[in-house]
């Protein structure tokens, strides 16, 4: 099956390869030094390998391309290569036929619609796989964690064959009291078939947040009684909780006249309904597009700068969705209430929320292991549309398709996190941007597809290598693993004033200046952390040595 | 104490800006000295200091049902809003700390009354902490190029320059009075910096008095002898940091800049930095969109952007890197002047040192640095820091930009300093608030009338006895970030809005954990372990050296003789200080080492606590063992639930 895959991903490929290779390439990147070699074209890589020691200098993935451009001055031709994770660089191809056959066979292959295409379904590892990671966050083993701490919730099946939600995965654990046949009756009346289910349960007063779709009230005010049932099952008696709806009253208003709505006070007397405002995905694109277009800008004005910034609104959606994410762990931790998340369809912003709030209330996310959890449960699992929100990013041309930073500006707001709280983390920057890169591009199967139904479609544990896999290795992790870590179990409260949040310079600026200084800050300080724990190692076993001479020492002086 | 009318107010409510649920009720007193509020919540008895020196405006507002508020602005960037029950007690504490807060005669300043208990001598040996003479031979001045110039011993040549000038060797008496009659306020061509790697030199000037056409060939001679005092060099630069609109206009008024034909070999250039009036606007601009209350990302951006305060920083930095090429990289040397060549210049010349010369980013380097550009050359400290009641429009934060400018420069080369943030802000609250004499006056000459050095203190042995609190642990001076010129860039993304500084008091806004206190306190544990590998090492010597000699001694002799054992006692006993081998295995590694010697330790701990006045409660109140990071965090919103959450739900 792999093998017949493969032979017809070649041919499939070969027609789109027009010149396969090219001598004399001259590539620049921003803050290296040029690089005369031989351009390949493979299938899914473009490489430009120096003729002088043979070592690649550049292996980019098609699929990390975002946009290319031609330039010709006299016969000697440029493509401006824009990446997904924000690179540009630069090509200076000998030839104008060459130049142009390498653009149009890049652009066709940076862009093929056919996921089984994709590189993570060709991809073989290179590494031995210590932990299989398709395995490694099963639905069962995490309600087990949840068993341990309450009996009040199930793991439902009802959804076995994605039928009720495809979204879903097969395994959602909901209020014990409620069955299944509710529980398609609610999916009937939750967008997409999105009923309420278990995001997180606090350990800490047994407060729980739920996550769902938009109820479908509609213009005449429908309501279901099941719906209200479910949820209300989640209440301890005599108490109330919040539906934290992040869309602007108006905008939830507005959405009723396309079926959808939101909980009326009257027909839910136990909830208090608070509106935020996170941005639906185009508005989050064209921030994201405004934001990348000021950092390259040249101009080098200082106004300039400032009022791109704002422009881009970037920093703003930041502020938004911390601030949403602060309020519901809020209402969990300090009012003691559970709460329940849900925007339009519940697979973006509602997943920002969720997830972030877990980030605040639970030391366990903190963790490598955790956070891997975290993306597994509340993205993959949860049925956030990878493929379609990660298919383009901040250079394409083509506007308003399904395309939208949702995952990176969940990222952002975890270091936003991380930056207040330094030492809370058991990872560091590096891990978040690295889930950024494969988020967008991957040799992975982890990030594609959409939706739980989407994916089990794809076989992807069959036929893709997951990146918990690779992650998972001694050397990956500790590549990752922030030195400053020290475990702190409590509630971490960020400040989400705008002097508090500052612009992610490892995304956003990565490739616009050289961050040698920063590194070179960073080794010294693993420096001073690592020496220390080397004196440290060294006293104890001094310490050991002393005391066992001062033991057999009374031994000698008894003949 | 007649200008106080109300010691003593009780019922008094300080406002927290951020979360107002978070208030605290209390009594406020007045003394001759500090505003104290003593908040009366029982248990706790938490104070906050203010030094009437440091506040910048007493605000009344409109009386309420709850009471008369009081909004009091610092010079340190610190806001506090008082409700006062009554409205005339209000009414009286405004009055009296308007009075208190706006001196009218450098007497009543704050570091004439500090007397902290420090005696006589090590009193007058602060001020010997730094030599301006010292740092000049450690540039490699006097030599056969620059020669110690006595001409302004006595102030007569420019009474705001300091007595000691270096001027090039063939600058003849005559020559140097002849160019100080052709600059403002008499201030002629003089050495700041010299590099002696390359005999490149920055000097500094006020603008010339050319008007439209005049000339002074002593002037012209001064400059000629600059240049000629770089031998390898056929040109130099004059660098007029004002707009070019700004030096236009001066000529009018008889004043200007050079006629690149009148002096030889010369090359021209304005660097368009603002005057002090803009930067004063600016910098209230700024303050006003930090002070908001929940502002949105926008209000925040776009105040920041429409203030222009990043923006003239950048302009200094620019003109800093200017003038550090043209010494490092061209080895040719630049005169610097703006106007009156003591705000603007003071900036650059500062500026450049720190990215050429590797010492004025060390702890002492940059204390010497802003003793040498900006207290001996005159900056004048009194007017543009308001120490006294006076002209506001002389008002202006000239020097909070050149120690921004520093922040922004550690913010690229995070190793590259031995000080962290925590000097400059140290720095720029002593700055303000008068409790050292350092930056009284306007210069030298003021300084010494007043008596500065017989009767006050000096805040750069404050900051000296407590460099351990002000040490970068990143700081290597090996480090290969440390050498030489700095090339920072510039790009706006680079500048950042210095919160440390702007928003210091607002405690909310900072991390919660400090990766540099961190570090800090994983060195200060590795230097305990450093001891204590030493120690065990000597102690595991001893033990089997005496092994060995008590093997030896069974084996060859069976015969144990009382005075061989005493022998190999009295060994054990000489060679080991102390018996501290009980507590080394006891104790834990991060007990708080031993200070070298208790002279060292009383004046420190005695300085600390008059610190502690000054830069009242607030890390007292808000707890400075929650920003700690060596502990678990978020300690303080664990305790109080309303902190940070007030801002989620108004947002």
């Amino acid at each position: 099956m792999n093998i017949k895959l493969i032979k017809y991903g070649v041919m499939e490929f070969a027609e789109l390869i027009k010149t396969p290779r090219v001598d004399g390439v001259v590539l620049h990147r921003p803050f290296l030094p040029t690089v005369e070699g031989t351009l390949c074209l493979t299938g899914h890589h473009l490489i430009l390998s120096s003729r002088q020691d043979n070592t690649e200098e550049l292996w980019l993935l098609h699929s990390n391309i975002d946009s290319i451009e031609k330039r010709f001055v006299g016969s000697l031709g440029s493509i401006i290569v824009k990446c997904k994770d924000l690179r540009v660089i630069q090509l200076d191809i000998p030839g104008m036929e060459e130049c142009l056959n390498i653009s149009s066979s890049v652009e066709a292959l940076s862009t093929l619609d056919s996921v089984s295409l994709m590189y993570p379904f060709f991809y073989r590892p290179m590494f031995e796989v210590i932990e299989d990671g398709w395995n490694s966050f099963l639905p069962e083993e995490v309600f087990k964690d949840l068993e341990s701490m309450t009996d009040e919730w199930r793991l439902s099946e009802v959804n076995k064959d994605f039928s009720v939600c495809p979204s879903y995965p097969p395994l959602v654990a909901v209020p014990k009291d409620v069955d299944d046949d509710t529980l398609r009756k609610v999916a009937s009346f939750r967008h997409s078939g999105r009923f309420p289910v278990l995001s997180y349960y606090h350990k800490k007063n047994g407060m729980v947040m739920m996550r769902a779709g938009q109820p479908l009230t509609g213009t005449n005010g429908r309501r279901c009684k099941e719906d209200e049932k479910l949820i209300n099952a989640t209440l301890r008696p005599g108490k109330r909780g919040y539906i934290i709806d992040t869309r602007t009253i108006n905008v939830a208003q507005q959405a009723k006249a396309r079926g959808g709505g939101f909980e009326s006070e009257a027909n839910y007397p136990q909830w208090r309904r608070i509106h935020k405002t996170i941005e639906r995905a185009n508005v989050l694109q064209e921030g994201l597009i405004k934001l990348v277009e000021a950092c390259n800008d040249q101009s080098h004005s200082m106004d300039r700068w400032l009022s791109k910034l704002e422009a881009s609104n970037w920093q703003t959606h930041v502020k938004e969705i911390l601030t949403t994410a602060c309020l519901a762990a809020q209402c969990i931790d300090r009012e003691g209430a559970s709460v329940l998340v849900h925007g339009t369809e519940g697979t973006d912003s509602t997943l920002q929320v969720t997830s972030l709030a877990q980030i605040i209330l639970d030391p366990a996310c903190r963790t490598i292991r955790g956070f891997q959890g975290l993306v597994e449960r509340e993205w993959l699992q949860a049925g956030h549309p990878f493929q379609q929100r990660c298919a383009q990013s901040a250079f394409s041309n083509n506007k308003s398709r399904q395309e939208a930073p949702v995952f990176l500006l969940f990222l952002d707001c975890v270091w936003q996190i991380l930056r207040q709280f330094p030492c809370s983390f058991e990872f560091s920057e590096s891990f978040l941007v690295l889930l950024f890169e494969h988020a967008y591009a991957s040799q992975f199967g982890t990030f594609l597809g959409n939706g739980a139904a989407g994916r089990a479609k794809l076989s992807l544990p069959e036929k893709t290598v997951s990146l918990w896999s690779w992650v998972n290795r001694p050397q990956e992790l500790e590549r990752l693993t922030n030195p400053l870590y020290e475990a702190n179990s409590l509630v971490i409260w960020p400040s989400v004033a705008p002097q508090s949040l500052l612009l992610w310079e490892g995304v956003f600026l990565r490739w616009n200046r050289s961050s040698k200084c920063l590194d070179e800050a960073y080794e010294e300080m693993v420096h001073i952390i690592e020496y220390n724990k080397e004196l440290q190692n060294k006293v104890n076993s001094l310490r050991r040595q002393l005391a066992q001479l001062e033991t057999e020492d009374p031994l000698l002086q008894t003949p | 104490m007649e200008h106080i009318r109300l010691p003593k107010v009780e019922n008094v409510k300080l406002v927290d800006r951020v979360s107002p649920r978070r208030s605290r009720v209390g009594t406020l007193y007045l003394t001759a000295t500090h505003s104290i509020f003593v908040e009366s919540e029982a248990g706790v008895r938490n104070e906050t200091w203010v030094l009437h020196s440091l506040v910048c405006s007493v605000e009344k507002q409109a009386a309420a049902a709850s009471g008369c508020s009081l909004l009091i602005h610092c010079k340190n960037f610190q806001v506090l809003h008082f409700v006062i029950p009554r409205e005339r007690e209000c009414h009286d504490v405004h009055l009296s700390l308007q009075r208190l807060s706006q001196p009218e005669s450098y007497v009543e300043l704050y570091c004439f009354s500090y007397k902290p208990n420090v005696g006589e001598v090590e009193r007058r040996q602060e001020w010997d902490l730094l030599d301006l003479k010292a740092d000049y031979s450690r540039m490699g001045v006097p030599n056969s190029l620059w020669k110690l110039s006595p001409i302004n011993r006595h102030y007569k040549v420019s009474d705001t320059y300091p007595a000691d000038l270096f001027v090039p060797e063939s600058a003849a008496p005559p020559v140097i009075v002849g160019s100080s009659k052709f600059r403002s306020r008499g201030r002629f061509p003089t050495l700041s910096y010299y590099s002696k790697d390359n005999h490149a030199a920055i000097c500094r000037s006020s603008q010339p008095l050319s008007g439209f056409s005049a000339r002074c060939l002593e002037d012209e001679q001064m400059l000629e002898a600059i240049l000629r005092s770089n031998p390898r060099s056929d040109f130099m630069y004059v660098v007029d940091t004002r707009p070019k609109l700004n030096a236009i206009a001066n000529r009018a008024a008889g004043k200007g800049y050079e006629n690149e034909d009148n002096y030889s070999n010369i090359k021209f250039q304005f660097i368009g930095i603002e005057n002090i009036h803009v930067m004063r606007n600016s910098q209230q601009k700024m303050l006003e969109v930090c002070e908001l209350r929940s502002p949105s990302m926008s209000d925040f951006l776009e105040g920041l952007e429409s203030s222009g305060w990043l923006k003239h920083i950048k302009a200094v930095l620019d003109a800093g890197i200017f003038i550090a090429k043209a010494v490092a990289e061209e080895a040719v040397s630049v005169l610097v002047h703006c106007s009156d060549g003591w705000d603007r210049t003071a900036q650059v010349c500062s500026v450049a040192c720190v990215l050429l010369d590797p010492y004025y980013r060390t702890l002492r380097g940059l204390m010497v640095l802003i003793e040498r550009d900006w207290v001996s050359f005159g900056h004048k400290f009194s007017h543009r820091c308001n120490h006294l009641v006076g002209d506001p429009k002389e008002v202006s934060p000239i020097i909070d930009q050149f120690l921004e400018c520093v922040w922004q420069l550690m913010e690229q080369f995070p190793c590259a300093f031995e000080f962290n943030e925590r000097f400059l802000i140290a720095i720029h609250g002593h700055i303000y608030s008068c409790q050292y004499g350092n930056f009284i006056g306007n210069n030298q000459r003021e300084r010494i009338e007043l008596g500065v050095r017989e009767r006050t203190h000096s805040l750069w042995s404050y900051l000296w006895m407590n460099r351990a609190d002000f040490i970068n642990p990143l700081y290597r001076p090996d480090h290969s970030q440390t050498q030489g010129l700095l090339r920072p860039s510039t790009a706006p993304y680079c500048f950042k809005f210095w919160r440390g500084l702007y928003n210091h008091f607002d405690r909310g806004m900072h991390p919660r954990q400090s990766v540099e206190d961190y570090l800090q306190a994983i060195q200060e544990e590795t230097q305990q372990l450093h001891d204590q590998l030493a120690s065990h090492k000597q102690k595991i010597g001893k033990l089997e050296q005496e092994q060995v000699w008590r093997v030896t001694q069974k084996t060859t002799t069976l015969d144990k003789s009382p005075t061989a054992w005493a022998l190999g006692n009295d060994l054990t006993v000489a060679n080991t200080p102390q018996d501290y081998t009980g507590d080394f295995i006891s104790s834990s590694p991060c007990q708080p080492k031993a200070p070298e010697s208790s002279l060292i330790l009383l004046p420190h701990d005695l300085n600390q606590k008059s610190e502690a006045n000054l830069s009242n409660g607030s890390d007292q109140e808000s707890g400075i063992a929650d920003l700690s990071c060596r502990s678990p965090l978020s300690e303080d919103s664990t305790r109080d639930p309303d902190s940070d959450e007030a801002a989620y739900s108004a947002a």
